[in-house]
């Protein structure tokens, strides 16, 4: 995807989503080299794994609010997205923590699960939200509509899965299968949003409605 | 309980974006025009039918497959298969949804039309840099 986004002139306009996906590369040769040095059962493993994944979920976290920024940027409406942006995380942080204050020892380990697990959620309300305001201003630009619909699909499986396995916990070895193909999702349909799509054509979102406009 | 509402948001929202993802990778190819060859292969003189779809996949599964629009088709067929799901069950109470089923049908059918162009022309690509090697 980077590859992608550099060949189509297109990295620095969209430096979040480039970061978050060189992020991604780096954490997993980092996952691979403590896998391969202390085993899949070890302790180190086990934490490498999860900070690692709150990190990412942090990161895409705010990639998705550098696309408001994208569909909000004839209203310079950046200054605000970011201090909402803090401030909402703060809160998912207290949410997690007040969750994992109620359920007993080992609230470190819980805490980073239970932020990423429901990181995940607000990540899917909050794009969910910028659809609706995607649709509502018109926006046009297919490249930045194929990044929120695609962001959109990866978070709610996510989030779906996620609740899938709370509810029920002998799912959890098929639910484990899973996750590479959701993993695949974001660098695949991103690049080939950057390949296939200039950043100047347009698309009518009305057309894309579920419920025809 | 909460994860349960959990689980219902997220399916309501996934069924949402995959809807309108597939609805604008169609819209994307929408405005390109089949060549008479196409048009001849797949049977598709004016406009394309949701019947069509099944025809055209077979030719698309006889060219070779370009790295670009392989997850493409594959969303598609699995939105073709969704369409299918809805015009056999809730479409057969609700009459308009009947009727947007068929228009989405039909515009899934030319999509995998102009992803069978594409791939003629990826062929021939391919062909011709063998020739020339």
């Amino acid at each position: 995807m980077v590859v992608c986004s550099l060949l189509r002139g297109s990295f620095q306009r969209y430096l979040a989503l480039n970061c978050y996906m060189l992020a991604c590369i780096f954490v997993s040769v980092g996952r691979f080299r403590v896998l391969f040095t202390h085993g899949f059962g070890s302790q180190e493993y086990a934490f490498f794994y999860y900070y690692s994944d709150v990190f990412l979920t942090i990161g895409l976290y705010f990639t998705l609010t550098s696309l408001y920024a994208h569909v909000f940027e004839e209203m310079a409406a950046e200054k605000s997205i970011r201090f909402g942006s803090i401030l909402l995380l703060l809160g998912t942080a207290l949410f997690s923590f007040a969750i994992v204050m109620q359920s007993g020892p080992r609230i470190a380990g819980r805490f980073f699960v239970e932020v990423s697990q429901n990181l995940n959620f607000v990540g899917l309300i909050l794009t969910y939200v910028l659809w609706a305001a995607i649709l509502k201003l018109r926006e046009t630009r297919t490249r930045l509509i194929q990044l929120v619909l695609s962001l959109g699909i990866f978070f709610s499986l996510l989030a779906a899965s996620f609740a899938l396995r709370n509810l029920y916990p002998a799912l959890h070895s098929v639910l484990q299968s899973l996750y590479p193909v959701t993993g695949c999702i974001l660098p695949m349909t991103w690049a080939y949003a950057f390949w296939r799509f200039p950043e100047d054509a347009r698309l009518v979102p009305s057309r894309l409605a579920v419920v025809p406009r | 309980m909460i994860a349960g509402i959990i689980l219902v948001c997220s399916i309501v929202f996934l069924l949402q974006f995959f809807v309108s993802y597939c609805r604008s990778l169609i819209a994307a190819s929408s405005k390109q025009a089949l060549s008479p060859e196409v048009r001849d292969v797949t049977g598709i003189a004016q406009s394309a039918t949701g019947e069509d779809f099944a025809r055209v996949m077979q030719l698309l599964r006889l060219c070779p497959e370009s790295p670009e629009d392989r997850s493409r088709v594959q969303a598609v067929g699995a939105y073709f298969r969704l369409l299918n799901f809805v015009r056999s069950t809730l479409a057969r109470i609700m009459p308009a949804l009947r009727a947007w089923t068929e228009t989405e049908r039909s515009q899934c059918a030319y999509f995998a039309a102009v992803a069978l162009e594409r791939r003629i022309a990826f062929s021939r690509d391919m062909l011709a840099q063998q020739m020339d090697a």
